[in-house]
């Protein structure tokens, strides 16, 4: 039997905690600090790699992202000397991704023939928004003119670039979104990831809204029209959505994330990086101490790991659900009945599937689009026992 | 006559009670007076100034001894306790204090523990003045010819005003109150002159020692280790241990295994006599074979007079309580079963509802009760409960042959409430409701009495506050009437009621369908006129407590099977997180953990999740 890892691939998460500036709406983690000490990252990153390495002895990587915080604003000789131990630890898939976020301001755009050089094959970049009055409002430390200047030096170096944009933001109409959302879409190459602005709890704008002072965002029927909006003109331009908030052209999705979506094996080496990866034929769930101080003394210490448990097969087939019925494909349920031992209630498919959020095709299961669009509901529902 | 106490092997403290009781050594009395006007308060004043409780054990409201009582600062059980106290003629007395409950629900339990005593302290706060509750318990008081002795309390506050409440206790309540003690229950102001008036003001008990035992039983309740408690008032005669003794009302026989008095705390003595508040436990199990107000008398040559007899207390509140978890059904029973042994006036039978599942129908003295219940149930047992809208009992007159008298039938649930084509006509209960009122309020509480179906009687004034007297159905009142009244008059408003028969009135059955099935755990009587205006109000109330569904879900109000109101709750559509990636599988498993959490505390109908609080939110009304 192929251990279920082998489904979804294997790939390395590699998070590089720091940021010039912390957006009010952001809840990764990630801060500002005024010295980072690039060597010693290097340091510990290469020391993470070696210890991973060994536990996953022998396996094809598929696939690399560095995330954040802001990696762009690592140096490029550190990017690549990880890179060049990365391909020493593990044999590497043929079409090996390695993905680096960037932020699209003046700084980084200097840097990206550098990380090309490197090994880099994928940028994605957070340009959020193509107003400048809005990127003002989410705390954005760029101009819009910036953005699309370095998103051009960027795709000059990279056959593959992507960006992100929020959207459903203050005071932003459906007609507003559809034409930046165009805009955009003239720009793109073959992907995009345009996500709902969010509102966490913990972050500037969480505490802006309990208080009442956020004003203006939309109401769910309004977030619900422009989601669909987004689906139809994104399929004009021939990006599909594939997942919840990513739309790509057919063959250009991003290895990296579908890996999470497949329920696949990932390790992550970083501060508050999370893993789930398949160690003696048990998976197990993993995250890195999330304060990089700590992280860093940890790793100084052989390891920088703060929780690994093993993961129960029942928990593994509801994330499996949770992560796959936000891809366009769906989830295998002969794959989720084998890890839960218990089929999907009948009769809730079937009333699924009569009000249009789901449907079957052979042993897949798929959420339809109004479906993806109250997944959580969609969710509790049909995993509820 | 000599009582000698007899220590309990696990008394900690060794007793020194040595009664030397002679009837002109006693006093009884109880206290009464409106909610917050400060009779727990007194009562710990009185205890704590005759030296009954040590300094180091005096807690706070210690007659009030269910979590519920101390938690909420209200008595739902009546309390006892005897106290020694000095007076100024240098000769020591016996005070014995019962504490009743002031609460409306509890009306009955005030009747009979009043008559087990000979007068009363009448407690008004002085910075408010005679309430409802006020009115309602000193009617008790006068009814059991007690000498009234009025206590001006809070005298500490500077909004106290003796002299306007002491002209008002003799406008409103026609009783002398020009030497009304002044008393802070807080301060301990006017303590001592309080136990010295009731020496002075309160008249001895009577009875004869050398009669046949006769005492009355004035409540009951259930310990654990000792069985039940049976709270005596000795007549005539005296009540030993060991003594074999006949409760009259069934003629059943009991063996005393114990005698003893209450300081609060339990302390036993050989014997009680005449006049005397004590208890008795006779190894009985079960609160229901004790009957309050029952004659208890010697096995042999008994007195043959037995005291005049008490109506037992019925329940006039009924609702469905179900585990809202189904398989705690038999939890839940457990628990009830449990409750009923110290709760005589709790009623319950097993109820199935399409809706809900298996449950019971449960009778209350009124909405107070059924909260302290469902309260317990829940805190104690640790059962989360599902509460149907409450309902009173209807009277339902069916159709009769030519010549026949109509049988009635009681309704106690609208679930049940057979064919209209068969029913010759229906009554319902009302009840006569007292309303105290500060003057600018006046015109909202005629107003939530008119809408709720209220014939006025009187209207009257004493000083700045009105009273008010209102005939009104009693399912008008029951659910969220006293809430209403608080909310209209910020609080000023004080109220009690009491039940005065049945009356024919047009009502009819309601049921709400949700999601085109009907949800009998909805239902609910209502009148004829009133029933399109509630079935809309509802309808509306219902589509904010249920939770928008992945369909849009038609809610509905129908009379038979005509639709009398509709709302549709939109479908959801946006409930996603946008972002998510490894990091996320953690984290949005615990969100789905809780989603599927929230899930099943709600039921299901059909395939729509109700949640709990809405079958008794969805009728409350904001007019
Ligand atoms: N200032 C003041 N407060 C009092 C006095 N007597 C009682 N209280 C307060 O009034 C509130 C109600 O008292 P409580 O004894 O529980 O009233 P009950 O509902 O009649 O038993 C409590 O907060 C007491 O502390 C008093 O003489 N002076
Ligand atoms: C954690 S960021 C890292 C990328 C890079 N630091 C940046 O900000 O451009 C990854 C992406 O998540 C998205 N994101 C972060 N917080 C979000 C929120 N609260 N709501 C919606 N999208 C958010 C943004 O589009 C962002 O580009
Ligand atoms: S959104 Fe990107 S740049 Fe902003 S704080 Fe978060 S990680 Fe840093
Ligand atoms: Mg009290």
């Amino acid at each position: 039997m192929a251990e279920d890892w082998q489904n979804g691939g294997f790939g390395l998460y590699i998070h590089w905690p720091f940021c010039q500036a912390k957006c009010p709406y952001c809840d990764f983690n990630s801060h500002v600090s005024r010295e980072i000490d690039q060597s010693r990252w290097l340091r510990a990153y290469l020391s993470e790699l070696d210890r991973v390495g060994s536990l996953t002895k022998g396996r094809v990587l598929n696939s690399v992202f560095f995330g954040g915080g802001t990696p762009s604003l690592m140096d490029p000789d550190v990017v690549a000397q990880i890179i060049e131990r990365i391909r020493a630890t593990w044999p590497t898939a043929n079409d090996l991704e390695i993905t680096l976020e960037a932020n699209p301001g003046s700084v980084e755009a200097g840097r990206f023939a550098a990380y090309r050089q490197g090994g880099v094959s994928r940028v994605s970049m957070g340009i959020q928004a193509l107003n400048d009055r809005d990127l003002q409002r989410l705390g954005r430390i760029h101009s819009v003119d910036e953005a699309k200047a370095a998103f051009d030096i960027a795709r000059k170096s990279f056959d593959r670039v992507s960006f992100d944009l929020i959207y459903a933001r203050q005071d932003q109409t459906l007609n507003d979104w559809q034409t930046e959302l165009r805009e955009a879409l003239s720009m793109a190459i073959d992907h995009l990831s345009l996500y709902q602005l969010t509102i966490e709890t913990g972050t500037a704008f969480g505490d802006r809204y309990a208080k009442g002072k956020l004003r203006g965002l939309p109401e769910d029927d309004l977030a619900a029209d422009m989601y669909q909006a987004t689906g139809d003109i994104c399929i004009e331009a021939g990006l599909e959505g594939y997942e919840v908030s990513n739309y790509a052209k057919p063959g250009s999705e991003s290895i990296h994330n579908k890996i999470y979506w497949r329920y696949g094996d990932y390790a992550g080496i970083g501060p508050g990086a999370h893993a789930r990866l398949t160690l003696n034929g048990q998976r197990h769930a993993i995250e890195c101490w999330r304060n990089p101080d700590r992280w860093l003394q940890a790793v100084d210490t052989g390891n920088g790991e703060n929780v690994k448990n093993p993961i129960l097969l029942t928990d593994q087939a509801d994330e499996m659900m949770m992560m796959g019925l936000r891809l366009r494909d769906g989830v295998d349920l002969k794959r989720w009945e084998n890890l839960s031992g218990r089929p999907l209630n009948p009769t809730t498919l079937a009333h699924l599937q009569d009000i249009g959020m789901i449907r079957q095709s052979g042993d897949l299961l798929i959420a339809t689009q109004d479906g993806r669009m109250v997944l959580n509901t969609l969710l509790a529902e049909i995993l509820v026992e | 006559m000599a009582y000698v106490a007899e220590p309990l092997d696990q008394q900690p403290f060794p007793s020194h009670i040595r009664l030397m009781t002679k009837l002109s050594k006693i006093r009884n009395f109880s206290i009464v007076a409106h909610i917050d006007h400060g009779k727990s308060t007194l009562a710990d004043r009185l205890i704590q100034e005759t030296g009954t409780v040590e300094d180091r054990d005096m807690k706070e409201q210690l007659l009030d001894s269910m979590d519920i009582e101390r938690e909420r600062g209200i008595t739902i059980k009546a309390n006892t306790v005897r106290i020694e106290f000095k007076a100024a003629d240098g000769e020591t007395y016996i005070l014995n204090l019962i504490d009743t409950p002031g609460h409306v629900d509890f009306a009955y339990e005030v009747s009979r523990s009043m008559r087990a005593v000979e007068g009363s302290l009448l407690v008004v706060d002085s910075t408010q003045g005679v309430e409802a509750q006020t009115l309602a318990n000193v009617y008790h008081a006068i009814e059991a010819d007690h000498e009234i002795v009025p206590v001006l309390n809070k005298i500490d506050l500077p909004a106290s005003d003796c002299d306007r409440v002491a002209e008002q206790i003799e406008d409103v309540i026609g009783i002398d109150a020009t030497g009304a003690l002044q008393v802070s229950a807080k301060t301990g102001q006017g303590i001592r002159e309080t136990l010295q008036s009731v020496v002075d003001d309160l008249p001895a008990p009577e009875g004869d020692i050398d009669a046949p035992l006769k005492a009355m039983l004035v409540d009951s309740w259930y310990d654990a280790y000792l069985g039940v408690i049976v709270l005596v008032r000795i007549m005539d005669g005296t009540l030993k241990k060991g003594q074999r003794v006949k409760f009259m009302s069934n003629n059943t026989l009991h063996s005393v295994d114990r005698v003893g008095v209450f300081r609060p705390e339990m302390e036993m003595v050989d014997s009680l006599g005449p006049g005397e508040i004590g208890f008795l436990t006779a190894s009985i199990k079960q609160v229901r074979d004790t009957r309050v107000g029952d004659t208890i008398t010697n096995d042999r040559n008994g007195t043959t007079e037995a005291l005049p007899g008490f109506k037992p207390a019925q329940p006039v509140v009924f609702c469905g309580l179900f585990p809202v978890d189904s398989s705690e059904f038999e939890d839940l029973r457990d628990a009830i079963d449990k409750l009923a042994l110290n709760d005589a006036s709790f009623s319950f039978e097993m109820e199935t509802s399409a809706a809900l599942g298996f449950g019971f129908r449960c009778g209350f003295l009124g909405l107070l009760h059924l909260e302290v219940i469902r309260d317990r149930i829940e805190r104690e047992y640790n059962i989360e409960l599902i509460t149907t809208a409450p309902s009173v009992i209807y009277h339902i007159y069916m159709k009769a042959k030519e010549g026949e008298e109509p049988e009635m039938i009681e309704l106690h649930n609208p679930a049940d409430m057979p064919d209209m084509s068969k029913v010759d006509h229906l009554e319902e209960p009302r009840i006569k409701a007292t309303i105290l009122v500060p003057d600018e309020y006046l015109g909202d509480v005629l107003k939530l009495c008119q809408d709720r179906r209220g014939i006025q009687e009187d209207l009257t004034y004493a000083g700045t506050r009105a009273m008010v007297v209102y005939d009104l159905p009693l399912n008008e009142v029951v659910f969220d009437f006293y809430d209403r009244l608080k909310s209209v008059t910020k609080g000023y408003a004080s109220f009690d009621y009491q039940m005065i028969g049945y009356r024919e009135d047009q009502l009819v059955k309601m049921s709400v369908l949700v999601n085109d099935e009907p949800v009998d755990a909805l239902s609910t009587m209502v009148h004829r006129d009133r029933a399109e205006q509630r079935g809309r109000a509802m309808c509306e109330k219902l589509k904010d407590l249920i939770p928008r569904h992945m369909f849009k879900i038609p809610i509905q109000a129908a009379i038979g099977g005509k639709v009398i109101a509709r709302e549709t709750l939109s479908a959801l559509r946006k409930d996603v997180t946008a972002k998510c990636y490894g990091g996320d599988a953690t984290r949005k498993k615990k969100l789905l953990e809780k989603q599927k959490a929230g899930k099943k505390k709600m039921r299901q109908f059909g395939r729509v999740d109700i949640p709990q609080e809405a079958f008794i939110s969805a009728l409350k009304m904001d007019d």
